[in-house]
């Protein structure tokens, strides 16, 4: 009895001691629902880095990171919830991999004094420090991808794409509408023609696009698609023998299971990317000891060296060096949210760093600043090959249209900073 | 011809496609509630659980594996054998009968008097347990599932088409295998319900249960063979969208498609369910084909519901569905 109670006691101290610090990182994740498969392999590849960091250098500065994961099963309501149930926690940063969810935390991130980091996807004009002084999207963003795609078909048809035809077939969605104001505008500047075919939520549908398609003849096929779309998309582009080196899909169309369903027929298909390809980095060989091998990894560890694992992976490992930078700016391990966002703002990923994480290569170099939070926006193409399995690169991350892309970030954000009576930062 | 009039009759084509397709998801929810008046919330989920049990016994893949290897600390992920499609069907169709079994046994048989909507409620309930059960056994990846039918351009009707129109039509083999079973399905089920003694039983739980009772017919016998014969043509809607996207998740939310050919064909009409997809896949083909571009697109999705409420304001019932008249 005297030993129960003497247990009782101890238990009852160590509950009521103080908290052990940690850096906490809310992980909006989807493994559930029809975008599970796009949000599994993301999600494991965030929990695997802070995990990797845990196990390997006994967290960040010192201090271990606590993933907190909050299933949004891509619902804007959820990630709002889940955004309202984890703030309290000491959340450092949230990436919902969702642009649903962006748009609606930006007030709330931004009133509560918490850093957005949406790579790759989000409100893309949210590149502007000036106006948007919590959201944060670099390495690239959705109009340094249509850029992208614009800028490699410039260089398959000698710099001149005047009279060409492209169709952009787009999630018919916030997502799916974000590249349409720059495509528009660099058909003016390069003189293709512009047609849009929209395809609704979920996109398992998709004949009267590809009938349109085949009727009309694009010479070539932009995709803004994620979920099932994507897979129907490639699908029905094998099936009216649409040719698939002239079918270009955004990033999150560019994933193994985005193509696989297809056969050997989606040999050819390219995709954009802001990140490396496969597992062939010294960072695996550190997640195998430490994490997978160790029976520590995420969900069901079989997702190593896949795309989107790729993507959760980069996406942590940006943050995780915001918080080091961070934590060196304020000479404190433990930082909060607004120490996290200043990190973020000072973040600078030279070669040497990505040498030294074991991911040479992986990334592009760049540095955020008050002005840009967007990054540089070089952005790579890759192409599928079914034989192999594997995705090849085809050309290495290039710049996009500066010019045209920091033209519509002006004018977007400017038009937010008026709509919510914001006044400009960085002067 | 003018071009634009041949390239309306292959969107007349393809809509009628498109349109076996959705009746064949409808043909579920018509079989339920012809029998028993419970409109089967779950039908597209049993698609994919369908779908994704076939394809799970393909691989030879263990299901629950993610849930035994967390628990005993192992790593088990497939038997190491791969079973060919037709025994895999057979197989996947006794796991939809026991489904079946155990939807009566353990959720209908105790909702037995109940209003229809407590009964619709219950369906809900099943249609998000039977979502994660399929998430717990098979994993949520996408599955690509190929059971040797064809797919892409039917190069015949082509060339044929071709040498009419100075066009050549698109027409995917899939959607025409998918016709052909469709139709196969519909005579078995004609035949089963009118030559058959099960048939005929079901035909009288489906006028009047307490009648059907009297005689000896055991509601509980008929009811498991009707959510069997529901679990059947979901099986054979998960091949045929599984197929095109691959399974996964979103098969699921093909009952969204089912919904407006019900609205239109009746609940309680098995012909009903294929003339009315098939008015739901034309017309709103043809919709997006001809007003889609003038609207910005993607059409197709509110038009079907549109399409169907227009053949609501004349037709409550739909057009082949019972007409119900209560007096008071």
């Amino acid at each position: 009895m005297k030993t129960k109670l003497a247990t009782l006691a101890l238990g009852a101290l160590m509950a009521a001691g103080p908290a052990l610090a940690d850096l906490v990182i809310p992980d909006l994740s989807y493994r559930t629902g029809p975008y599970a498969a796009g949000g599994i392999p993301f999600s494991d590849g965030y929990n695997d880095y802070f995990t990797l960091l845990n196990e390997r250098d006994g967290g960040i500065g010192g201090v271990p990171v606590r993933v907190i994961e909050c299933e949004t099963g891509y619902n804007t309501e959820k990630g709002v919830e889940c955004y309202e149930s984890t703030k309290g926690e000491g959340a450092l940063v949230y990436q919902p991999l969702s642009t649903g969810i962006t748009y609606q935390l930006i007030p709330k991130v931004t009133a509560d004094g918490i850093p957005l980091h949406t790579m790759g996807y989000g409100r893309t004009s949210a590149a502007n420090g000036k106006v948007f002084s919590n959201v944060f999207n670099y390495p690239a963003n959705y109009w340094n991808g249509a850029s992208g795609a614009i800028n490699y078909l410039l260089g398959e048809n000698g710099d001149d794409l005047s009279g060409k035809k492209i169709a952009l077939v787009y999630h018919n969605s916030a997502y799916g509408k974000e590249p349409i104001r720059t495509l528009e505008t660099l058909a003016e500047k390069h003189g293709y023609d512009l047609t849009l075919l929209p395809v609704d939520h979920p996109g398992q549908e998709q004949k009267s696009q590809w009938l349109q398609i085949r009727r009309e003849k694009p010479d070539y096929v932009i995709m803004w698609g994620w979920g099932v779309m994507n897979q129907v998309a490639v699908q029905e582009a094998a099936n009216i023998r649409f040719p698939m080196e002239n079918f270009i899909g955004v990033w999150w169309s560019g994933a193994e299971f985005d193509v696989e369903p297809a056969g050997d027929k989606a040999t050819g298909y390219k995709a954009l990317t802001f990140t490396g390809l496969g597992d062939d980095y010294p960072v695996y060989d550190d997640l195998r000891q430490y994490v997978a091998d160790a029976g520590k990894a995420a969900g069901a560890g079989d997702q190593l060296g896949a795309v989107q694992y790729n993507r959760g992976l980069y996406a942590a490992m940006l943050a995780s060096e915001a918080i080091k930078t961070a934590q060196e700016m304020h000479g404190v391990a433990d930082i909060d949210a607004s120490m996290m966002r200043d990190g973020m703002e000072a973040l600078e990923m030279t070669n040497a760093k990505m040498d030294s994480l074991g991911m040479a290569g992986f990334g592009p170099e760049f540095s955020v600043s008050c002005e840009n939070h967007g990054g540089p926006g070089l952005v790579g193409v890759v192409q599928w090959d079914a034989s192999t399995g594997t995705w090849n690169k085809l050309q290495d991350f290039m710049p996009t249209d500066a010019e045209v892309i920091g033209a519509l970030i002006a004018e977007d954000s400017a038009a937010y900073a008026a709509e919510n009576n914001i006044s400009q930062r960085c002067e | 011809m003018s071009e634009q009039l041949v390239f309306a009759m292959e969107v007349i084509l393809n809509g009628l496609m498109a349109g076996v397709l959705y009746a064949l998801v409808a043909l579920g929810f018509v079989l339920i509630y012809k029998a028993s008046g419970i409109f089967n919330y779950a039908q597209g989920v049993m698609a994919l659980f369908a779908a994704m049990t076939l394809v799970g016994i393909m691989n030879g893949q263990v299901p629950f594996a993610h849930v035994i290897n967390a628990t005993f600390g192992t790593h088990v992920y497939n038997f190491g054998w791969t079973i060919p499609a037709l025994l895999a069907i057979l197989l996947t169709m006794a796991v939809m009968v026991v489904l079946a079994w155990a939807v009566q046994q353990f959720v209908m048989r105790h909702l037995v008097g109940q209003e229809p909507i407590i009964l619709f409620m219950a369906t809900i309930g099943l249609a998000y347990f039977l979502e994660g059960v399929a998430d717990l056994m098979w994993g949520s990846e996408i599955k690509t599932l190929d059971v040797g039918l064809p797919q892409g351009i039917n190069l015949w009707l082509d060339e044929v088409t071709f040498n009419i129109f100075g066009y050549g039509f698109f027409i995917d083999n899939l959607d025409i295998v998918a016709t052909v079973i469709a139709a196969l399905l519909v005579g078995a089920l004609v035949a089963f319900s009118q030559y058959t003694k099960q048939g005929r039983a079901m035909r009288a739980v489906a006028d009047d249960h307490q009648a059907a009772l009297s005689v000896g017919i055991s509601l509980n016998f008929i009811w498991i063979m009707v959510w069997s014969v529901a679990g059947f043509v979901a099986l054979v809607a998960g091949i045929m969208w599984g197929t095109k996207s691959g399974v996964q998740f979103s098969l699921s939310l093909i009952a969204l498609k089912a919904l407006p050919v019900l609205m239109l064909g009746g609940f309680t009409s098995i012909p009903g369910a294929i003339v009315g997809g098939l008015i739901i896949g034309v017309g709103e083909k043809l919709f997006e084909f001809a007003i889609g571009p003038m609207v910005g697109g993607a059409t197709e999705n509110w038009f079907a519901y549109v399409l169907a409420l227009i053949f609501l304001v004349f037709r409550p019932q739909g057009l082949f569905g019972e007409k119900i008249i209560e007096r008071v």
